[in-house]
C-alpha cells in the first residue's frame, strides 16, 4: 500500500496543477475538480429545492389558504420535484462517482474527460433555463414533473423553458454515464477483475447503463410534448387522434429506473460505510451485485406500477403488480446482506456510520410502503395521496439523500485532509433523523385516511398530521446548516482545522483510495497501482486474503 | 428505528380520541370509517376487502420490520466495539442467501393471491342494475344518469369557496365539511351495483371515494369503467386525486347513497326538473329538500340547500333583462369564473388577467364569447355551458365592477357555437 503513496506524490510534480482562478473551474478536466463542481452545485440545488419545500410546507401547516395562490403552490410542488431529482440527487450522485470512480478503480482520471467537463457545465444553463421561469409572465411549470399531458400542454411561456432545460439535463446525464461506462469497462488497474470492484463502482455501472437506456426516452417524450403544443401534432391528444395515457406509459418506462438511478449509487455507499465501521467485509459481495443487477432488469418491467388507475386491462395490471412485488427479493436481499455485515463486527458509530445505519432503517421503511403500493387493489385507494408522498420521500430522503451525506462525511477528511467536526456531525445526524421522521411519517397516515397529493389545502381532519409534518419540515431544513458548515470548514480550514491525517482515514477502511494521501493530490494513479488483495472490497484483511483467493 | 415507536403513539393517540371523535364529529369527518389515520373499511365488500388486504400486508410488514430492525438493534447493542473487540470473520454463504431469496418470495405468493382474486372482482363491471357516466372538468363533476335523462354539474359548496379563498379571513374549522362538500351530490340507490363510465373533458382528473374504494382516472378520449354496490344508506365523501391544475384541490365529491324506493322518488323529481326547464342541463335539489329548486343553469346554484332555495327566483328560465342576465350571470360567475378572475374581477395576474376594464371585455362581444367557449392558455373552454348561461356570464363581466359594454343575448352565443 505504502509504495502507492510516493507512487503518486512524484508524478504529480511532473505535471503542472491546476489553473489559478476561476478559469481553473471553467476550463477543469480533472475528475476531482468537476466531481467538487458537480457536489458543490447539487447543495445550492438542495438549497433552493429546500426553500421551495419550505413553501409548501408553511401553506400545508393549517388548513385555510394563507400565503400562496394554489396556481403558485403547483410551481412549488413542480419545481421542487424537477430541482431536487435532476439538480439535487442526480448530481451529487454523479459527483461522487467523478471523485471516486477513479480512485477505487486505480485510474488517473475519467476516460472522457472534456466530455466531463461538458457534461457539468451544461447543468448550470439547464437551470438557468429552468428556474428563469419563476419569473416570467405566467410563472413556473405547475402541471406536476410527471408532465401528464393534456395539463402541462396548459403551460404558458415557461413551456420550451421547461422541455428545454430537460433535454439539457438529460445531455449532460447521458455524458457522465458514457464517462462512468467507458471508464469502469476500460480503465481498471491490473489485478481489479470485475468482480473486485468496490460496490459504489458496481452500482455506479448498472446506473450509468440505466441513464443510457431511459434518458433518451425522456427525450423523446418530452420533444413530442414540444410538438404537441407548438407544431400541430396530436401524439398525446385525444382530439387530434392521440393518446394521453402513451405518454404516461412513454414517460414512467423512464421514470421507474430513474427511480433506481436514484437510489443504486445509495446501495453502493452503504456497501462501502457498513464494513468499514463494522470492522468486517461486505457479506455476500456477489449476491450484492447480483441483486443489483437484478433490481436494475425488473425495473424497466415495471413501469405502469405508476398508473394503476388509468383503466388498464386486468391482465395488465396483475402483471405489473406480480413483477413490482418481485423487487422486493433483490432489495431483501441487500438489507439482509448489511444486516449480516454488521452481525458480530465490532462497530463504531462515527457520523458516516450513523447516516449508513439510519440509511438501512428509513430506507427499508420506505420499502415497506413500496411493497404495500405494489398491491394493485389498495394501490387505488393508496394512489396520489400523501402516503404515496411518504412512501418516496423515505426512499429519496432518509434513503439517497442520506447517502450522499454519509458520502460526504466519510470521504471528506481524504478530499480536503482536514476532518469534519465529530460532534456536529453526530448532532446534524439525530436531529436530520428525528425531523425527517416527523416531517414524513404523519405523511402515511394522512395519506391513508384521504388526503390527496399536490393540494395546498385539505379537510380539517388531517391538520393534526400535517402540523406535525410541516414542523418537521422547518426543522430538517435548519438542520442543515450543521452540515453545511462543517463540511465548508474542513474545505477551506475555518475554525483552525489542520490538515495532516494518515492515507487512510478510517483504520477499518479498504479501497484503492486509502492508499493516496488526504488530502488526495491533483493526479492520482497516474501509473496503475500494484493492488494488494487486501484492499479489496471483498476481503476484510490480510489474514483472510487467501481465503479469497478461493473464491476469485 | 423511530418506527414502533410512532406507530405505537399514533395507535394509542387514535385509540383515546375515538370515542369523542365518533360522539362530536362523525357528522363532518370526510372518510369516517378511517379512524382519521387508515385506510377506511367504507361500505361495500369491496371496500372491506381492500381494508383486509391492507392491513394483511401492513402486518407483513411489521413482522418483517420486527425481525430486521430486532437483528440491527442486537446487533449494534451487542456488535459495538467495546462489548465486541475482535470482529468475526465470515462473510459468504450461499445457503443463507437461498434461504433469504426463498422467504420472501414464499410471503409474496402468499399476498398475491388474495390480491390478484380481489382485483378481478373490482374490474368486473357486468351486470350493473344502472349506469352513472361522470365527466371531469376543470374543476367539477358532471354526472349524467344514463338512459334516465337526468344529468347535473356538481361544483364545492359556496361555504367552502368562500372560505378557501387566499386569506378569507374565515375560520375553515367553523366551515362544515371544508373543501368536502359539493352543491349537488351524486345519488345512488344501496344495495344495486352501480357502473361508473369516467372520462374527461379537457385534462386528466381522478374520481375517487374512499369509502367505496373506487378511484379511476377520469381521461379525454378514453371512458374507464369502475363499479361499486353500496351496503348502507349515507353520505360518502371524496375528491380528484390527480393533479388537474390551480383548482385541483377543489373539486369534491359527494356520493348520497339511498334507500331503493327514496332513490326512486329522487330520480322522477329530477326528471321533473329536467322537464320544467328547457335548457338540457337541469339542477336537481337533495332528496331532503321539499321543493325541486330546478334551476336552468347549467351552472349549479351556488350554494348548499338554503341559499338555493333563495336563489331560485332569481334564475327564471328565459332570462332576458339586463338585470336578469346580471343576476343569472352573476350566478354563473361565482360557480365557475370566481376561482381564478376573484369576486371583484381584479383576477391573479399574470396568470389570470382582471376583468376590470380589460381589452377583452370592452372589445368586440364577440372575441370575448368566443374565448368563453373555447378557452385560451389556462382558461378551460366553457362550451358545456348553455346559451343563456354564457350570454349571461358576458353581460355580467361586461357591466359588473363599473365596466359598462353592452348585453349579450343568448342568440348571439348561439350563433357562434
Amino acid at each position: 500500500m505504502a509504495q502507492h503513496d510516493t507512487h503518486a506524490d512524484h508524478t504529480h510534480d511532473d505535471h503542472h496543477g491546476p489553473d489559478k482562478g476561476i478559469m481553473r473551474w471553467i476550463k477543469t478536466t480533472n475528475h476531482k475538480d468537476l466531481g467538487t463542481l458537480y457536489l458543490f452545485f447539487a447543495f445550492t440545488m438542495f438549497f433552493i429545492g429546500g426553500l421551495m419545500s419550505l413553501v409548501i410546507r408553511a401553506e400545508l401547516f393549517h388548513p385555510g389558504l394563507q400565503f400562496v395562490d394554489p396556481e403558485f403552490f403547483n410551481q412549488m410542488t413542480t419545481m421542487h420535484a424537477l430541482v431536487m431529482i435532476f439538480g439535487g440527487v442526480m448530481p451529487a450522485f454523479v459527483g461522487l462517482a467523478n471523485w471516486m470512480v477513479p480512485m477505487m478503480i486505480g485510474c488517473s482520471d475519467l476516460a472522457l474527460p472534456r466530455v466531463n467537463n461538458w457534461g457539468f457545465w451544461i447543468l448550470p444553463f439547464a437551470f438557468s433555463l429552468l428556474l428563469s421561469t419563476l419569473f416570467m409572465d405566467g410563472g413556473a411549470p405547475a402541471g406536476g414533473w410527471t408532465m401528464y399531458p393534456p395539463l402541462v400542454l396548459q403551460t404558458g411561456n415557461a413551456f420550451p423553458f421547461l422541455i428545454f432545460a430537460v433535454h439539457l439535463m438529460g445531455i449532460s446525464s447521458i455524458t457522465g454515464a458514457i464517462n462512468v461506462v467507458v471508464t469502469i469497462l476500460n480503465m481498471r488497474a491490473p489485478g481489479m477483475t470485475l468482480l473486485k470492484m468496490p460496490l459504489f463502482v458496481w452500482t455506479w455501472l448498472i446506473t450509468a447503463y440505466l441513464l443510457i437506456a431511459v434518458m433518451p426516452v425522456l427525450a423523446g417524450a418530452v420533444t413530442m410534448l414540444l410538438t404537441d403544443k407548438y407544431f400541430g401534432t396530436s401524439f398525446f391528444t385525444a382530439s387530434g387522434g392521440g393518446d394521453p395515457v402513451m405518454f404516461q406509459h412513454i414517460f414512467w418506462f423512464f421514470g421507474h429506473p430513474e427511480v433506481y438511478i436514484m437510489i443504486l449509487p445509495a446501495f453502493g455507499i452503504v456497501s462501502t460505510i457498513i464494513p468499514t465501521f463494522a470492522r468486517k467485509a461486505l457479506f455476500g459481495y456477489d449476491s450484492m451485485v447480483y441483486a443489483t443487477a437484478s433490481i436494475a432488469f425488473l425495473s424497466f418491467i415495471v413501469w405502469a406500477h405508476h398508473m394503476f388507475t388509468v383503466g388498464m386491462p386486468l391482465a395488465g395490471e396483475l402483471f405489473f403488480m406480480f413483477a413490482t412485488m418481485l423487487i422486493a427479493v433483490p432489495t431483501g436481499v441487500k438489507v439482509f446482506n448489511w444486516v449480516a455485515t454488521m452481525w458480530k463486527g465490532s462497530m463504531t458509530f462515527e457520523t458516516p456510520m450513523l447516516f449508513a445505519l439510519g440509511f438501512v432503517f428509513l430506507f427499508t421503511i420506505g420499502g415497506f410502503s413500496g411493497l404495500m403500493l405494489a398491491i394493485t387493489p389498495v394501490d387505488f385507494q393508496y394512489h396520489d395521496t400523501y402516503f404515496v408522498v411518504a412512501h418516496f420521500h423515505y426512499v429519496l430522503v432518509p434513503g439517497a439523500v442520506f447517502s450522499i451525506i454519509a458520502a460526504v462525511y466519510y470521504w471528506i477528511p481524504k478530499w480536503t485532509g482536514r476532518m469534519y467536526n465529530e460532534f456536529w456531525g453526530k448532532t446534524h445526524f439525530w436531529l436530520s433523523a428525528i425531523f425527517i421522521n416527523l416531517t414524513f411519517f404523519p405523511q402515511h397516515f394522512a395519506g391513508l385516511a384521504g388526503m390527496q397529493r399536490r393540494v395546498p389545502d385539505y379537510a380539517v381532519q388531517f391538520t393534526d398530521w400535517n402540523v406535525m409534518s410541516s414542523i418537521g419540515a422547518f426543522g430538517f431544513f435548519v438542520s442543515q446548516f450543521i452540515f453545511i458548515f462543517n463540511m465548508l470548514a474542513s474545505c477551506f480550514g475555518w475554525f483552525g482545522r489542520k490538515q495532516g491525517l494518515p492515507d487512510r482515514v478510517w483504520e477499518g477502511a479498504h479501497g484503492l483510495e486509502w492508499t493516496v494521501p488526504s488530502p488526495a493530490p491533483y493526479h492520482t494513479f497516474e501509473d496503475p497501482p500494484q493492488i494488494a488483495d487486501a484492499e479489496l472490497t471483498a476481503v476484510h484483511d490480510e489474514s483472510d486474503a487467501l481465503d479469497h483467493h478461493k473464491l476469485a | 428505528m423511530s418506527r414502533q415507536g410512532w406507530r405505537t403513539r399514533q395507535l394509542a393517540r387514535a385509540v383515546a380520541g375515538a370515542g369523542l371523535a365518533l360522539a362530536s364529529l362523525a357528522a363532518s369527518a370526510y372518510t369516517e370509517t378511517s379512524g382519521g389515520y387508515n385506510v377506511p373499511t367504507g361500505v361495500t365488500e369491496i371496500s372491506r376487502e381492500v381494508h383486509g388486504l391492507h392491513m394483511a400486508i401492513f402486518w407483513v410488514c411489521v413482522v418483517i420490520g420486527i425481525v430486521v430492525f430486532g437483528a440491527m438493534i442486537w446487533s449494534i447493542i451487542f456488535h459495538r466495539r467495546s462489548k465486541h473487540p475482535k470482529p468475526a470473520d465470515f462473510h459468504e454463504s450461499t445457503t443463507v442467501e437461498i434461504i433469504w431469496t426463498a422467504i420472501p418470495f414464499v410471503i409474496l405468493i402468499a399476498i398475491a393471491v388474495p390480491a390478484a382474486a380481489t382485483l378481478i372482482k373490482m374490474e368486473d363491471t357486468r351486470n350493473a342494475d344502472l349506469s352513472v357516466k361522470i365527466t371531469g372538468y376543470q374543476w367539477k363533476w358532471h354526472y349524467d344518469y344514463l338512459g334516465e335523462n337526468v344529468s347535473f354539474f356538481s361544483t364545492l359548496s359556496a361555504e367552502s369557496n368562500r372560505a378557501r379563498q387566499l386569506k378569507s379571513g374565515i375560520d375553515v374549522n367553523a366551515v362544515p365539511n371544508y373543501l368536502v362538500d359539493v352543491d349537488q351530490p351524486l345519488v345512488v340507490p344501496v344495495g344495486k351495483k352501480v357502473r361508473f363510465l369516467i372520462t374527461s373533458n379537457d385534462v386528466i382528473h381522478a374520481w375517487w371515494v374512499p369509502e367505496i374504494a373506487v378511484k379511476k382516472d377520469a381521461i379525454p378520449g378514453y371512458v374507464n369503467e369502475i363499479w361499486t354496490r353500496i351496503e348502507h344508506p349515507g353520505t360518502y365523501r371524496g375528491v380528484c386525486a390527480e393533479l388537474c391544475g390551480r383548482d385541483h384541490g377543489y373539486m369534491p365529491i359527494v356520493v348520497r347513497a339511498l334507500p331503493e324506493a327514496e332513490y326512486k322518488a329522487w330520480l322522477t323529481k329530477a326528471k321533473g326538473g329536467v322537464v320544467a326547464a328547457a335548457p338540457a342541463v337541469a339542477v336537481t335539489d337533495v332528496p331532503a329538500d321539499a321543493a325541486p329548486a330546478a334551476a336552468p343553469t347549467a351552472a349549479p346554484a351556488p350554494a348548499a340547500q338554503e341559499v338555493a332555495a333563495a336563489a331560485a327566483p332569481a334564475a327564471a328560465p328565459a332570462a332576458s333583462s339586463k338585470d336578469d342576465l346580471m343576476k343569472q350571470g352573476e350566478a354563473v360567475f361565482k360557480a365557475n369564473c370566481m376561482a381564478c378572475h376573484q369576486a371583484n374581477g381584479t383576477g391573479l395576474p399574470p396568470n389570470f388577467p382582471s376583468l376590470v376594464g380589460s381589452a377583452v371585455v370592452k372589445g368586440p362581444a364577440e372575441a370575448q364569447i368566443a374565448q368563453v367557449i373555447n378557452g385560451k392558455n389556462l382558461m378551460p373552454p366553457f362550451k358545456q355551458l348553455s346559451d343563456a348561461d354564457i350570454a349571461a356570464v358576458v353581460t355580467y363581466t361586461r357591466n359588473a365592477w363599473g365596466n359598462s359594454s353592452g348585453v349579450v343575448a343568448p342568440s348571439q352565443v348561439a350563433a357562434q357555437r
